[in-house]
Order: C-alpha cells, then sequence, then structure tokens
C-alpha cells in the first residue's frame, strides 16, 4: 500500500484542485483522504455518498461547578493560559483560552473541576462520484486537535484501502508546516508538492520541503499557473533539481480550473480531451 | 483599531491585501503589519525595510533530572498530552506535543522536571518607511503556532507609541492558529473568493467568527471567475461585503514578483480606500460606544 499526501506550504496554489483530478484517473483503484481538516473542501468536488459517520472526540477542557467552587483562586494561579477567570466569589473558565491540560483540576482543593471531553468534529466513510472510498471529517467550529483529527482520517482511509484491497491511498494535505501537515507527512510514502511561481510560493515551498525532508520520503513537485511568471518558474525547477526533489510538471494559468471547480467538477469531467493526458501522465510518475 | 486579515480558505489574498493595506494607510498614519501566519509567513516578501530587532522565542518544556527522579509514575499522569512518558526506568520527554502547563514540572514531588527554554521560533521588527513590520516566524519541525503568535502580539503590544492602525496577517483555516490570532481583534476582515471551495471555507471562518464574538467584514477577491453564491450568503447572513478586487493577471504577475498592487492598480488602490474608510467609520462608532 502506498500513501501519497498532496502538500504546499503556501495555500490555495491547487492541492485539492490536483486531488481531485487524481480521483477521476484512479476512479476505484485508489481511496481518498481529506486531510486539511481545516478547509476541508475535496468533497464539494467529489461529492461523496456517505456510507458512516462517527463523533471524534479528542482532548478535554476544564469546568466549574459554581455550587462547589469556593473561590480560592488556585486554578487561576497555576493556569499558563489565562483561561481561569474570577467573577466574584467563584471562578469561571474561559473555553476558547482552555487547553485542557487539566492542571487547575489537580490543584482545586474542594474537586470543583470537571474535565469534559471535547467532541471536536464528524469523521465520514464515503462512496465518492468517481468510484473511490474516501474518508474524510468535518473540524467543529474553533475547535483544537485538527492534528488527531488527521491523524485519525488517514488511519481510516488506511483500514478502506485494506478492506477494498486497494494498493494507493491519495491525501489532501492542508498549508502550513504545523501540526496537521506533520501528521499528514508521518507515514506516507510520497509527498506531492503543488507549488506556484510566484515570490511567495518559492518561499513556502523552501520551508513545507524542509519540514518534509526529515521525514525521508521520495518527494515530487508540480508547478501550477507556471506561466505566470517564467522566470520563477525556472528558479523553482533548479531548486528542484538541486535539492533531488523530483519535477513532475507543469500546468499553465488556466481558466478551465475555476470553470469546472463553478459546476462542481474537476478538470478531467470539464474538458477531458485537454486534461485527462496530463493527470494520466502525472499519476504514472508518481507511481514510478 | 487592530484589524485580523483571515480567511478559511488560502491563497485567497490575505497577504496582498494586508501589506497594500498597511503600506497605504502608514502614508497617513502610525501603522503596524504584523504576520501571525507564523507557520508560513510570507508578508515579508512585500516588504522591504530595515532590520530593528530580531529575537528568539523559546518556549519552556520540561527536562528530566535522571538523578533526582524517584520514578513515582505522577508525571506521565498528569501531562494529558502524551508529552512526558515512562518507558521503563526513564521519563521521555516530547517537546514538540508539551503545552508548556507546567502541570508535570511544579506537581513533581522531587522537582526532577524543570522548565527549560526551548527554541521555537523568531520575531522580527522591520521598518519600511514609515511601516513598522513586526514578523512571527515559527522554526521548522515545529508543531505549534499559537504560543509564538501570542508571543509575537506581546511585542508588538509593548511598542511605543500606540499604533493608530494595526494590521495582523491571520494563518488561514478554522481551528486553533485562527482563533489565537484573531483573538484581541478589533475586527475581522475575511477575504474570500467567488467559487464553491471560496464559499464553503468562508461559511467555516465566519461562523468561527460568530462564535468568539467578532465584528466581520468580507472582501471578495478575483471577481470574474467562479459565481455570485458568495454574494447570496452574505445578503442572507447580514455579513457585510466592504469591497470587491477583479480578478486580473497584472495583480497575479505584479504579486508572483513580490511587488506592491495599489501603486500600479487603480481598481486596487480604490478597493484598499474603501476598506479603510469603512475601518474609520468602526473606529468611529467604537469611540462613541
Amino acid at each position: 500500500m502506498r500513501e501519497i499526501v498532496i502538500i504546499s506550504g503556501k495555500g490555495g496554489t491547487g492541492k485539492t484542485s490536483v486531488a481531485a483530478s487524481l480521483a477521476f484517473i484512479t476512479g476505484e483503484r485508489a481511496v481518498m483522504g481529506d486531510c486539511d481538516v481545516d478547509a476541508a473542501d475535496l468533497h464539494l468536488i467529489l461529492d461523496p455518498d456517505i456510507l458512516e459517520r462517527d463523533d471524534f472526540f479528542s482532548g478535554v477542557k476544564a469546568e466549574i461547578d459554581q455550587n462547589t467552587c469556593n473561590g480560592c483562586g488556585k486554578c487561576h494561579e497555576v493556569c499558563r493560559f489565562d483561561a481561569v477567570l474570577i467573577a466574584g466569589s467563584t471562578c469561571r473558565i474561559e473555553p476558547l483560552k482552555c487547553e485542557g491540560c487539566g492542571y487547575c483540576s489537580y490543584v482545586c482543593p474542594v474537586d470543583a473541576i470537571d474535565l469534559k471531553e471535547q467532541n471536536i468534529g464528524e469523521c465520514y466513510i464515503s462512496r465518492t462520484r468517481a468510484g473511490s472510498y474516501m474518508a474524510h471529517s468535518r473540524l467543529g467550529i474553533g475547535a483544537d486537535n485538527s492534528g488527531k483529527l488527521v491523524t485519525r482520517v488517514k488511519r481510516d482511509a488506511r483500514s478502506l484501502a485494506e478492506k477494498t484491497k486497494n494498493d494507493y491511498i491519495i491525501i489532501d494535505g492542508s498549508p502550513g508546516i504545523g501540526c496537521p501537515v506533520i501528521a499528514s507527512l508521518s507515514g506516507a510514502d510520497f509527498a506531492l508538492m503543488v507549488t506556484e511561481p510566484t515570490r511567495s510560493g518559492i518561499h513556502d515551498l523552501q520551508r513545507v520541503w524542509e519540514l518534509s525532508r526529515n521525514f525521508k520520503i521520495p518527494t515530487g513537485c508540480l508547478i501550477n499557473k507556471n506561466d505566470l511568471n517564467h522566470q520563477m518558474s525556472k528558479e523553482i525547477e533548479t531548486y528542484l533539481h538541486n535539492n533531488g526533489i523530483r519535477f513532475l510538471g507543469a500546468i499553465p494559468y488556466d481558466t478551465d480550473f475555476h470553470k469546472a471547480l463553478s459546476r462542481g467538477q474537476s478538470v478531467i469531467e470539464y474538458n477531458p480531451e485537454r486534461w485527462k493526458p496530463f493527470f494520466r501522465e502525472l499519476w504514472n510518475k508518481i507511481r514510478e | 483599531m487592530r484589524i485580523a486579515i483571515a480567511s478559511g480558505k488560502g491563497g485567497t489574498g490575505k497577504t496582498t491585501l494586508s501589506v497594500n493595506l498597511a503600506k497605504y494607510s502608514s502614508l497617513h498614519h502610525r501603522t503596524l503589519l504584523a504576520d501571525l501566519d507564523v507557520e508560513e509567513p510570507n508578508s515579508g516578501v512585500f516588504i522591504r525595510g530595515k532590520k530593528l530587532a530580531e529575537q528568539e522565542v523559546f518556549r519552556m518544556v520540561p527536562f528530566w533530572e535522571e538523578k533526582k527522579c524517584t520514578l513515582c509514575g505522577k508525571c506521565p499522569y498528569y501531562c494529558r498530552f502524551n508529552a512526558v512518558l515512562r518507558l521503563g526506568e526513564k521519563i521521555v520527554i516530547m517537546p514538540e506535543l508539551c503545552h508548556s502547563c507546567y502541570a508535570c514540572s511544579e506537581l513533581c514531588p522531587v522537582n526532577a522536571l524543570p522548565m527549560v527554554a526551548d527554541p521555537h521560533g523568531i520575531i522580527s521588527h522591520y521598518l519600511s518607511d514609515s511601516l513598522d513590520f513586526v514578523e512571527g516566524r515559527l522554526h521548522i519541525g515545529e508543531e505549534q503556532a499559537p504560543p509564538l503568535i501570542k508571543e509575537t502580539v506581546k511585542y508588538t503590544d509593548n511598542l511605543r507609541p500606540a499604533f493608530e492602525m494595526e494590521f495582523w496577517d491571520s494563518p488561514p483555516g478554522t481551528s486553533c492558529p485562527v482563533i489565537t490570532a484573531t483573538y484581541g481583534a478589533d475586527l475581522v476582515i475575511l477575504v474570500t473568493e467567488p467559487t464553491p471551495f471560496g464559499l464553503y471555507d468562508l461559511q467555516l471562518a465566519a461562523e468561527t467568527m460568530r462564535k468568539i464574538g467578532k465584528q466581520t467584514a468580507i472582501v471578495v477577491n478575483r471577481i470574474g471567475i467562479g459565481n455570485d453564491d458568495v454574494f447570496k450568503y452574505c445578503a442572507e447572513q447580514g455579513l457585510s461585503v466592504w469591497a470587491t478586487i477583479p480578478d486580473r493577471r497584472e495583480i497575479a504577475e505584479l504579486y508572483s514578483r513580490g511587488e506592491l498592487i495599489y501603486p500600479e492598480i487603480e481598481e486596487y488602490r480604490k478597493a484598499i480606500d474603501v476598506i479603510l474608510q469603512r475601518i474609520k467609520d468602526i473606529e468611529g462608532q467604537l469611540c462613541e460606544k
């Protein structure tokens, strides 16, 4: 089983459009996973039928029983997150600031503090319009622990691949270099970086590459909107070459992507003559 | 006035709007631009200036002093983030999972887990003509952005005299980094684009801002691609669309070279003029209250 993770550093370079296009190339031969749990968009194109759903619990938040609290303020003293407010004769928790460390509950002399498990989202197992199975989720509004949810979606995708005897998993990752990206990369077999020939694109590509090289997995790069700035595009190709990253191809700035997206389609469906050969070749290069 | 510029979806034009607003505002007001997208800070790609200060930011994490430890086993029980583990006769610390709550350290009966400083990121302060620019930059491999975001905001809080206008270029998404970056803002501008992805992620971001009680305004970028569903949604939800920015190849090309947009593109300058005027109106209303 091979797990391919699509990352970019910078947001909006086209990760999800690429993931959706690959889904229509591979059809039922790959399992899809949406690990951009903060802004999960892959389902908007793949329009999956949800087969199973499951609440996802992770982490805790403190709650102070107002009847038991004697207002001693010990919890306020130990909290490093300014999450305990002294309100009159009792203490209260500001949930948005509470990181769920539990320290306040350990020191409360009257046992007034409960740690409540947090339902941070919902996980889904689905069947997509492209024929593939898909693991995805919806993170609760303002929830923490997105890295844990990424790990759960990846685990679901893997068990789907085992059950359906699929050799490939394609994961749509999130922007940035923090915990969701690290969780996406861990255990992956191939990183597909999608970038664009802009100063920001290069800057962010370099940072995400420095992160992903630590995972020692084969990495390839696709340059999107490459004709926006030819010089910068060449600069990226040189960077890839110097760092031993495979250059997997370039996509010109093309309105097909927005037109397809507005219809809820991938470019493979919108303009198959033009895009099917390109993404088929990309897929073959990834599999090499 | 502290204005956070955020979005659910990445790549909608947050940074472009932040740097152009800040640069333009700094012509007339004492203005600060803070890059709080610490995982991928790229306001600095567009702002060239003189470095005034740079400081390493540390996170406090526990360090195991083997000689003092009695292996009582309390610390792994206290740590809810699996950052302190007992493996046989050893206590193992996983600094990247630590939230610096101090519970293991302060509750250790024999003081065998003192807190030590762990490099986390860098805060840099630049002066670009009359604009103060402060950037938080997370070290690669660090998992948690919020501690550095908080430190970067704290750094700007201590700058004197206070600024009339502060623009905070915030991270994308809807989870803890965004909440941390927008927490202290007086106003949040959400930048979106008129596509199904833009709309869906705007819904998530707008709900997040509603939940944390932030006054929110919308800027729709790349008008001309997609459809008008974003405008329908904003009308239904009573979200005010302050400005629209056309999808122009010239804008994308200027951006690609790391250049400012408003000096070159009249429509862009008009859009930021409108936004700055709206910000002043809000400021007036806040003062009256």
